[in-house]
């Protein structure tokens, strides 16, 4: 035989008690071809294409995981950002066309369809203001839309204009879902350096540099990595980091394999392999216990910046290893709704915001799915999410926000979102005032780090 | 490449009783699915096997898993079935 048994028998365990899965594929639809000046064209036209190359996703990935007995979560959608379309359009219309993206998923049988987008670091186009003004209610309006905006990157600096556009954007669109508590903020999400090729909602768009049609793919495991670090309580911190590395790369491996024969079989070109630590509220499968596992009494403690570090870069060696299509944001996320072992953090007081941001400096993605008090000011939020891309931009790396204002609640307070999305803690946001800074608008220029010519 | 054969494992875990192997090889047989490789052990108690099948010309290998769970549950074992690939990704560079 090929294989010893026991290797045979950590795949099984893996995928039986550790929750090892493909957290997404996610097929990325060019939709620029759709372009007319004629509106109801051009919806019936993006309608039509999303759902001829999507069409069979749902069941082919279902019946890709069943063979190799690796589960795949979520089949999901990511298309051009739809700001790309809407030069033409009235706000009325881009409400519209969101609908019409959220019937595609809801007839492809599919979760959530991301890119209904814009991409305004630098400055804010037609289709992007008509995007802007139409987001509060596209979002309160629809279920499976997710919505993405790129506000700075590392060679542009920092749009502050629409930073301070989405500080409202944000307040307004939790008001409209205040009888979900906000939920509508939970499908937006606001980068510095945002990737193209992202698999991951509710940030995936696909980005003009990427071709008509392919396959993204993303893989998870926080589970599986937590499990393996228990077998060694001992080990020194090298040996932690080669436990982890040697994790990723076998999951890696798995994914890529279940990723190209799925791609394969709908016809559609592999793109890239996104290995990303994205916890979910099952038991065990946090990345907050992997760090607290690692050597924290809670998370958020003094030395979760270093332990977070040492597992977001052996999480990245084992995975490029193991792969030469790794992309996408490849790295651990922390939201805090969907990772128990976040949850606690908070309410036992070890984890602030403050510290969250710090450990956005060392892993991918930033401030994600974080409820604050209802009274936060939209400067307020702004200013967060200028900190974040300001982390962002100087560490040529992707950062993010995605907070959610809830209506009416008070710190301590807990929030239900759902389904994936999980719970939150309510935070409270700092009490003085970035008003003025907001205000005086303009652009952060570009950092010298841009200048890499 | 392509007239490689397709192979898949089937995995059986669960309490030692008498008869386990037979009624496994019994639904392969009656499929006419060829069995490769075999091989089973003891581990911490528990009746492990692991067998190597030919799929080259199985058309659905879904339904055989869904007959092999079936079997699995009324025996009081954990029977799947996997392509091979998988375990050659995770495991041989």
């Amino acid at each position: 035989m090929n294989f010893e048994i026991q290797e045979m028998l950590e795949t099984i365990r893996m995928v039986r008690t550790e929750n090892l899965d493909i957290r997404t594929v996610t097929m990325g639809i060019n939709l620029r071809d759709c372009a007319d000046s004629d509106f109801d064209k051009m919806k019936q036209k993006i309608y039509d294409k999303i759902t001829h190359y999507a069409k069979d996703l749902k069941p082919v990935a279902e019946k890709v995981a069943k063979e190799y007995g690796i589960p795949i979560i979520n089949k999901r959608i990511a298309v051009t950002p739809i700001a790309d379309l809407l030069g033409n359009a009235t706000k009325e219309q881009a409400v519209e066309l969101a609908k019409t993206l959220d019937r595609a998923a809801l007839v492809l049988g599919i979760d959530f369809i991301g890119g209904f987008s814009a991409l305004v670091h630098k400055g804010i186009a037609k289709g992007d203001q008509v995007l802007f003004d139409a987001l509060p209610e596209a979002l309160a309006s629809t279920e499976r839309v997710c919505a993405s905006v790129s506000v700075g990157t590392t060679k542009a600096g920092i749009n502050m204009d629409a930073v301070r556009q989405l500080g409202e954007i944000i307040k307004e669109t939790a008001e409209r879902t205040k009888d979900q508590s906000g939920l509508g903020c939970a499908k937006l999400v606001v980068f510095c350096n945002p990737v193209e090729d992202n698999p991951f909602m509710a940030g995936a768009f696909l980005g003009s540099g990427e071709g008509e049609v392919v396959l993204n793919v993303g893989v998870s495991g926080p589970g599986v990595v937590l499990n393996a670090l228990k077998r060694y309580p001992d080990a020194d911190l090298g040996e932690v980091a080669e436990i982890i590395k040697k994790t990723a790369f076998k999951i890696t491996r798995a994914g890529e394999l279940i990723g190209r024969e799925v791609a394969k079989r709908l016809g559609v070109p592999f793109g890239i392999m996104d290995l990303s630590l994205a916890p979910t509220n099952a038991m065990n499968d946090s990345v907050a216990e992997i760090l607290e596992e690692i050597g924290l009494e809670r998370v958020g403690t003094h030395g979760t910046i270093a332990a977070l570090a040492l597992m977001n870069d052996a999480v990245k060696k084992g995975g490029a290893m193991a792969s030469s299509y790794v992309g996408g944001l490849s790295g651990a996320f922390i939201p805090v709704s969907e990772d128990n072992g976040m949850i606690r953090g908070i309410e036992e007081g070890a984890l602030s915001l403050s510290k969250l941001e710090a450990m956005t400096c060392v892993c991918s993605v930033g401030l994600d799915m974080i409820a604050i008090t209802g009274d936060a000011p939209a400067s307020t939020i702004s200013a967060m999410i200028a900190d974040e891309a300001a982390i962002g931009m100087i560490n040529k790396k992707t950062t993010a926000v995605r907070v959610i204002p809830v209506p009416g609640a008070k710190e301590g307070d807990m929030v239900e979102f759902g389904g994936l999305l999980g719970r939150a803690p309510v935070i409270g946001v700092n009490p003085f005032s970035s008003e003025k800074l907001i205000r005086r608008g303009g652009h952060i220029p570009a950092p010298l780090q841009a200048l890499g010519n | 490449m392509n007239e490689r054969r397709k192979k898949a494992i089937v995995s059986v875990i669960g309490k030692d009783q008498v008869g386990i192997i037979a009624k496994v090889t019994n639904v392969l047989a009656n499929r006419n699915i060829n069995i490769l490789d075999i091989s089973q052990t003891i581990l911490q108690g528990y009746f492990t096997m692991m067998m190597v099948i030919d799929v080259t010309n199985l058309k659905d290998l879904e339904s055989l898993q869904q007959e092999l769970n079936e079997l699995g549950k009324s025996i009081g074992v954990v029977i799947t079935v996997q392509r091979e690939e998988i375990f050659q990704a995770m495991h041989r560079v």
